[in-house]
């Protein structure tokens, strides 16, 4: 006899070792099918995983196998009007009638496509941006939640049941169901007190009236003092912590020498800014500010892909930014943050009113301000005037950016502060 | 009063169905299980002890990527196949098939647990009864594996290349799995009868085989002859003297530059293939037996009153969907279709046996009239797909499949049909469909045939042209890997069939 063995419950993902294996192995292709999929997504769009595909023919396993030529006899099913001898044309696209033999795995020529999960797409996400594990742990971690309470149920685990609740439940019903044998009761009493009055006490009418009493004293008295569905149960439910809200501010130089590789470290740069936010802010909004000599406040669409050419005046944009705060965003009721990208390029006149600006009308309103310069041939005026900022205040950082593995120091302080 | 017409039933029995419903549990497997081993035994199929395991979809593909072992060492390509085949199974593209089963004793059968009680009973008639019976009963795989030695050599094998992976690094043993795995198919001895396995042997050989075969190698590497006579010895022997067709073999024993732990990782994927050769060579056989018996012991339960007539109708759905060869010009056409040509073979066998015409009689004049379990199980035991369509496929089904020959040559300007089924073209479509199974034919025959021993220790590959048909794309990328396991330059020379070397592909290292 056959034995019979339940394997439902063992071995669940005994396959993981071997993705893990795959995901390594090509890992390069991943890599920047995953700094493609990050180009086309929005700065508050990390939250998910995400359909990856590899060139079929880069993951092929090859194996020796006939190529087309030679003299080759194939058998196939269904003739309908061929007989012995006919010659007919090859068919379109492919040596012989329909493949046949040893011809190599025909899937290799198609897109490999298949699914990352969120973890495994973050991870391939920070592995560009050298940072620390524990900051990784953070990032990656699904947000904290705390128990909140929201009013209550009628089902729940005993813990929780409300006492005062269900009592309140049980008089309520215990007054609705009684109400209508009460009302009977009293004009039942009312009637046997009109036959007393009338002397009539003794009467069979009267005796049915008392018994017809009784039978309802019985029945008001049958009414459970409590019952299931009196039960209230204090409901809880799942809130992130903390519930404070922020908003984001990402200002980019947008003049001709910015090139779509700066802006793409600039993405990253705002996105590690977002992701860092998401796990201490409950609601963030972003706001996108380009200019170039003029500042303006557009959509993300805009702010990553339009072009603009002409000269720098990034006060301008910080001027912008103060009147959207002053405006929309009072201090007292939002965390600010505030990520700036530029090549370095300003108007030499403007970079002090750039400096003054900032200390005296922005870094008091700000939790933090933190400012790259990409691919800079040496440090430009701004970086001088800023240079000057960073002494006075701890809410500001700066650095200068070669490689997506320079954009992590910018934000140590900030990451150090809620590490420790 | 209105008389009610009884209702013919195809049973002589009386209606006593095993369950009614489609949802199955642990009790009805059993019972199901139990009537049909019942009805196997009195057709007198012979299994190995059978174990059935209920299994989700997800540990189905599971099994589906790793080609059935139940134990497997950990290589991307599984993940690579796990991916592919979860996707098509997740879009709907494909069902499951119904059951992987590799011969093993016991033999392990998977059922799904989301399928029906039908398609259970199905899976049990068809794997644990039919391929089982077929493991333990042809010659192939009686010679070539060994049912009880293969779980603890797969264990055995896992231990191994984990404990490699941990001493010498994932990358370096990937690497070596990787150039195996491209000549997974030239790791089979085609002729000579193979050692058994079993892993307490394994495990105590391993050790001395180790120093044994790097001690030889020293020894054929060692001869470094007086220069003088460099020329003439390279003249006078060839090395191998006779050309060899197991390249893994011919590396394991002789690549001069392999660690004793490589060398033992090559063993494993060889014997690995050796293990799988056999269910290359009788696919046809292998499902057409699994799916006639599957076929014909439910109907014979049904015929019993065991099953009810919605379980009858659903099993044939299936069956049918199964046993469905789209003609050639079908958009679904992809090849004949292995379970279709097998479960037709065996079943008009069976009928040559039963009711034999006149044509049968005249091309089956020894097996008309036979006692058809006793003829099936000679052919189940003693034959190959080539053999077996060699001898058994009948002009009545080269009709019913309407099959023809075409002959693709590129030095033609049109394809020719060189035989359809009719009276003149039955011996040559029977005869050109056997060499399609010929595994020989079908992959390029390429052998070891020098080593330059005494010059730059190159290896030499032959491919033995047939037909003219030269070497794919792949051949370079190939090449990569055999180099990487000899360690020095590697070319190989297609040879045609009168000896002259054509085309020369070279990998230097």
């Amino acid at each position: 006899m056959s034995q019979l063995v339940d394997r439902r419950l063992s071995g669940k993902n005994r396959s993981a070792v071997n993705r893990q294996r795959f995901l390594r192995r090509f890992k390069g292709q991943i890599r920047k099918a995953v700094s493609e999929a990050v180009s086309g997504r929005g700065v508050a769009d990390l939250e998910r995983g995400e359909k990856i595909s590899i060139p079929g023919k880069d993951l092929s396993e090859p194996i020796f196998h006939h190529g087309p030529g030679g003299r080759r006899n194939i058998i196939h099913p269904g003739n309908k009007e061929f007989v012995s001898g006919d010659k007919v044309d090859r068919p379109e696209g492919g040596a012989g009638a329909g493949g046949g033999s040893a011809s190599p795995d025909s899937e290799a020529l198609d897109e490999f496509v298949f699914e990352l999960s969120r973890e495994e797409f973050m991870d391939f996400f920070f592995q560009d941006l050298a940072l620390p594990d524990l900051v990784k742990k953070q990032l990656a971690a699904v947000p904290e939640v705390k128990k909140a309470r929201a009013g209550f149920v009628s089902s729940g685990n005993p813990s929780n049941l409300h006492v005062v609740r269900s009592m309140k439940q049980a008089i309520g019903r215990r007054l609705a169901i009684a109400a209508g044998p009460r009302e009977a009761r009293r004009e039942a009493e009312t009637a046997l007190d009109e036959l007393i009055e009338q002397g009539l006490g003794a009467s069979p009418e009267a005796e049915e009236l008392r018994e017809e009493i009784e039978r309802l004293k019985a029945r008001i008295a049958a009414v459970p003092f409590i019952d299931t569905w009196d039960l209230r149960y204090a409901n809880r439910v799942d809130q992130p912590t903390p519930s404070s809200q922020a908003v984001m501010f990402c200002l980019m130089d947008v003049s001709g020498s910015m090139d779509e590789d700066r802006k793409n470290i600039a993405k990253r740069f705002f996105m590690l800014l977002y992701l860092f936010l998401t796990k201490s802010y409950a609601r963030i909004d972003v706001v996108f500010i380009r200019h170039h000599t003029v500042a303006k406040e557009v959509d993300e669409e805009d702010f990553f892909h339009s072009r603009e050419s002409g000269g720098t005046v990034v006060s301008s944009a910080l001027e912008l930014m103060r009147e959207i705060i002053l405006e929309r965003y009072p201090s007292a009721s939002w965390n600010i943050y505030a990520a700036q990208a530029s090549d370095g390029d300003n108007w030499e006149e403007d970079s002090p009113r750039c400096r003054q600006l900032l200390v005296q009308g922005i870094l008091p309103l700000v939790q933090y301000y933190a400012y790259v310069e990409i691919e800079a041939e040496e440090p430009q005026s701004l970086w001088r005037a800023y240079t000057q900022v960073k002494t006075a205040s701890r809410r500001f950082a700066m650095q200068r950016i070669l490689t997506l593995a320079d954009i992590y120091p910018v934000f140590r302080e900030l990451f150090r502060k809620k590490v420790a | 009063m209105v008389e009610s017409v009884p209702i013919p039933t195809p049973a002589a029995a009386p209606r006593q169905p095993l369950s009614e419903g489609s949802e199955w549990t642990f009790e009805l497997l059993d019972r199901y299980d139990r009537e049909i081993g019942r009805v196997a035994a009195h057709y007198g199929l012979d299994t190995y002890p059978k174990q059935i395991e209920v299994i989700t979809s997800e540990q189905m593909i599971d099994a589906y990527s790793s080609v059935g072992m139940p134990v497997g060492y950990h290589h991307w390509s599984y993940g690579k196949q796990f991916l592919s085949t979860q996707k098509s199974y997740q879009r709907g593209q494909m069902g499951l098939a119904y059951e992987i089963v590799i011969n093993s004793s016991p033999c392990i059968a998977y059922l799904m647990e989301e399928n029906t009680m039908t398609m259970q009973a199905l899976v049990i008639a068809h794997a644990a009864y039919g391929h089982n019976s077929f493991f333990k009963g042809n010659y192939l795989f009686r010679t070539w594996t060994d049912a009880e030695g293969i779980l603890d050599y797969l264990v055995f094998a896992r231990n191994f290349i984990s404990d490699c992976e941990q001493r010498y690094g994932e990358e370096a043993v990937e690497e070596i799995l990787d150039s195996c795995h491209a000549l997974m198919n030239y790791g089979v001895d085609r002729y000579k009868r193979p050692a058994r396995l079993s892993m307490a042997k394994e495990q105590v050989r391993q050790t001395e085989r180790e120093a044994y075969l790097q001690s030889q190698v020293n020894d054929l590497w060692r001869t470094l002859p007086a220069r003088q006579t460099a020329d003439q010895g390279k003249q006078a022997a060839r090395f191998p003297a006779e050309p060899q067709e197991n390249l893994l073999y011919f590396i394991e024993k002789n690549a001069p530059r392999l660690e004793p732990w490589q060398r033992e990782i090559v063993r494993i994927v060889r014997k690995i293939a050796q293990y799988f050769y056999p269910q290359r060579q009788t696919q046809v056989m292998n499902e057409g037996w699994a799916t006639f018996w599957h076929y014909t012991l439910l109907n014979h339960l049904y015929e019993e009153g065991k099953l009810t007539d919605g379980f009858m109708m659903e099993f044939l759905q299936s069956h049918t969907n199964v046993v469905y060869q789209p003609p050639f010009s079908s958009r679904l056409y992809s090849g004949i279709n292995p379970y279709a040509l097998g479960f037709a073979m065996f079943r008009d066998l069976r009928r040559v046996c039963e009711q034999p015409d006149e044509e049968d009689r005249r091309w089956f004049p020894e097996l008309a009239g036979t006692d058809w379990v006793k003829t099936l199980d000679f052919a189940m035991r003693n034959f190959k797909d080539e053999s077996f369509i060699a001898q058994y496929l009948s002009p009545r089904l080269i009709r019913e499949f309407k099959l023809f020959a075409v002959v693709d040559d590129d030095q033609e300007d049109k394809l020719e049909i060189a035989a359809i089924h009719d009276e003149a073209g039955y011996r040559s479509v029977r005869q050109l469909l056997s060499e399609q199974y010929n595994l020989g034919n079908r992959e390029p025959n390429i052998q070891v045939y020098d080593v330059n021993v005494y010059g730059d220790r190159s290896l030499t590959l032959r491919h033995y042209m047939h037909n003219r048909r030269p070497l794919g794309d792949t051949t370079p990328e190939m090449l990569r890997h055999v180099a990487r396991l000899w360690g020095y330059t590697v070319r190989i020379e297609s040879v045609n069939q009168d000896g002259q070397s054509s085309q020369v592909v070279t990998c230097q290292l």
